[in-house]
């Protein structure tokens, strides 16, 4: 299964599994992952599941055109690899990925 | 010092509403018993994708699960299969039927909505659903599996997502409308007429000004509905999607004043102090306006559900939220924002395929409502949680919201 690492603010981390086409947001809420909201549910319509992603982009492609402009209005900045975890869903076995959890969500 | 309360928090409903209630009583600090009373079987689930994405794509239930069991037991929130069947304020109890009473310092109450039951020739006839519960989404999904033809009754949320989720898996789908317009409550009339045309590009039939008189059958099982034009339209599944009503039965029953839900004041609280009521089934009265409103929508869930716990852990400030709600159907993605009110004067920015509509009320902006136009939908949160722009300094910007939002929220920054 692809692993997750979620590194909080403080630097603490906490990495669990997830199962392929399981999104991040998802699998953060079922672990119990601090920090990560997603009030919607995964539709992308709240920016409440906003994460760095510190690792090639490569696996996932850029953000689609609704997931760009929800970006631009989180409420910890964006940076350069500012993603919705709702939107970022492993498809490979093995893969480990490595994201920081924003300070704030809302 | 021993605590003065012991018996802790009941919350009767597990929806959105009665489980962030609970998660955030114990992020808060709650020491004292936390207890769900829910009256499914299901781990508390998320309700938006029941109409979306679990029609449409046969998604996995258990994706759904709002939160881990290992969540609940960490926390010692006990959930409880219900449904409650009565609560005595004297006492401070709720009976479960067939168990033992629960005392309470303080009940929730987030009974939610169902569905508005129609009284219609036919209507326990096979291949007539409604959609509320996780259980009636996959019976829904089902039908869908062998269906050919299908009528919705209602152009509101439900009815119109369903029709989408229908159409993607090939339904001949067809949806009978009372109003001129769809989603007549809730939205404006170019909003309506761009879900219209998304709909009917769609291959959507849409007859307005229709309603049904009959459900017409064949062995048992539905054949087709009939209108008040006196004509048929062959369906071989039906869709009741006019609305919902509160669950305030129980409320009732325990002598809490309602009025098309159980009526609570700007702290949330029913005619019984020990008693907060959240959710889909609370009317929030403001004493000085004395509006009343009652929200169907996740974030008045989640936000009612918060500002309960809030309260319960001493908040003393009126719950004040800004409401927002979505919808998605097929590719159309709705956004909506504020309230509008039927005064509202409109504003129109963008084309037809994306576009914001700007509700106005006595000179200020009330509402923004977005079609596939998120960046404009998010831009509106954040400014209307801060301020209500006035006209001026709209029109000075025409009615760029992005701009003016990120003009406020960097002289915010500035400030701290």
């Amino acid at each position: 299964m692809p692993k997750v690492t979620y590194v909080y603010d403080d630097g603490s981390e906490h990495t669990v599994e997830v199962a392929v086409a399981t999104s991040l947001m998802r699998a953060a809420l079922r672990n119990q992952v601090r920090g990560i909201v997603g009030e919607c549910g995964g539709a992308a319509t709240c920016g409440t599941c906003h994460v760095y992603l510190d690792h090639s982009t490569e696996e996932f492609g850029p953000p689609s055109g609704d997931e760009d402009e929800m970006l631009e209005w989180t409420a910890a900045p964006r940076a350069e690899n500012s993603r919705l975890s709702c939107q970022l869903v492993p498809t490979e076995e093995g893969a480990h990925l490595v994201v920081r959890v924003p300070a704030e969500q809302v | 010092m021993p605590r003065p309360e012991m018996h802790g928090v009941v919350v009767i409903g597990a929806g959105h509403a009665g489980v962030e209630a609970a998660a955030s009583l114990r992020a808060g600090g709650y020491s004292g018993p936390v207890t769900v009373v829910g009256a499914e079987r299901h781990l508390p689930y998320q309700r938006p994708p029941l109409s979306k994405e679990m029609l449409a794509d046969g998604g996995d239930p258990g994706a759904l699960a709002l939160r881990s069991e290992a969540f609940f037991a960490d926390r010692g929130i006990v959930l409880r299969h219900g449904p409650a069947v009565d609560v005595d304020r004297a006492r401070q109890q709720v009976h479960i039927a067939g168990d033992r009473p629960l005392d309470y310092d303080h009940l929730v109450l987030a009974t939610g909505a169902a569905p508005r039951r129609i009284e219609l020739p036919g209507r326990s006839l096979r291949g007539v659903a409604e959609l509320r519960t996780l259980d009636d989404a996959l019976a829904l999904r089902a039908s869908l599996v062998g269906a050919g033809r299908m009528v919705v009754l209602g152009g509101g949320f439900i009815g119109m997502e369903v029709a989408s989720a229908a159409r993607k898996r090939g339904v001949d789908v067809s949806v009978v409308e009372l109003a001129d317009r769809l989603l007549g409550r809730a939205v404006s009339p170019p909003v309506s007429a761009a879900v219209a045309a998304h709909h009917r590009a769609d291959g959507v039939g849409l007859c307005f000004g229709e309603h049904a008189t009959e459900l017409v059958g064949d062995a048992g099982h539905v054949t087709g509905v009939r209108t008040g034009s006196g004509r048929v339209l062959p369906a071989d599944l039906v869709v009741l999607g006019i609305g919902a009503t509160a669950e305030d039965g129980l409320a009732r029953r325990a002598g809490l004043a309602t009025d098309g839900g159980v009526l609570v004041d700007r702290w949330l609280t029913t005619s019984d102090p020990r008693i907060i009521a959240i959710g889909d089934c609370a009317v929030v009265c403001d004493p000085a306006t004395g509006t009343r409103r009652r929200l169907e929508s996740i974030q008045n869930a989640t936000d009612h559900g918060r500002y309960a716990a809030a309260r319960i852990l001493g908040e003393e400030r009126p719950y004040c939220a800004l409401p927002w709600f979505w919808s998605n159907q097929g590719a159309l993605r709705l956004q909506l924002v504020g309230i509008a009110g039927d005064s509202a004067e409109l504003v129109v920015r963008g084309d037809a395929a994306r576009f914001s509509v700007f509700c106005m009320r006595d000179g200020r902006l009330t509402a923004v409502e977005s079609v596939n136009d998120p960046g404009t939908h998010m831009a509106a949160r954040r400014l209307l949680e801060r301020a209500t722009p006035g006209e001026a300094e709209l029109v000075a910007v025409d009615y760029d919201v992005r701009a003016l939002a990120r003009r406020v929220l960097a002289r915010e920054t500035a400030v701290a």
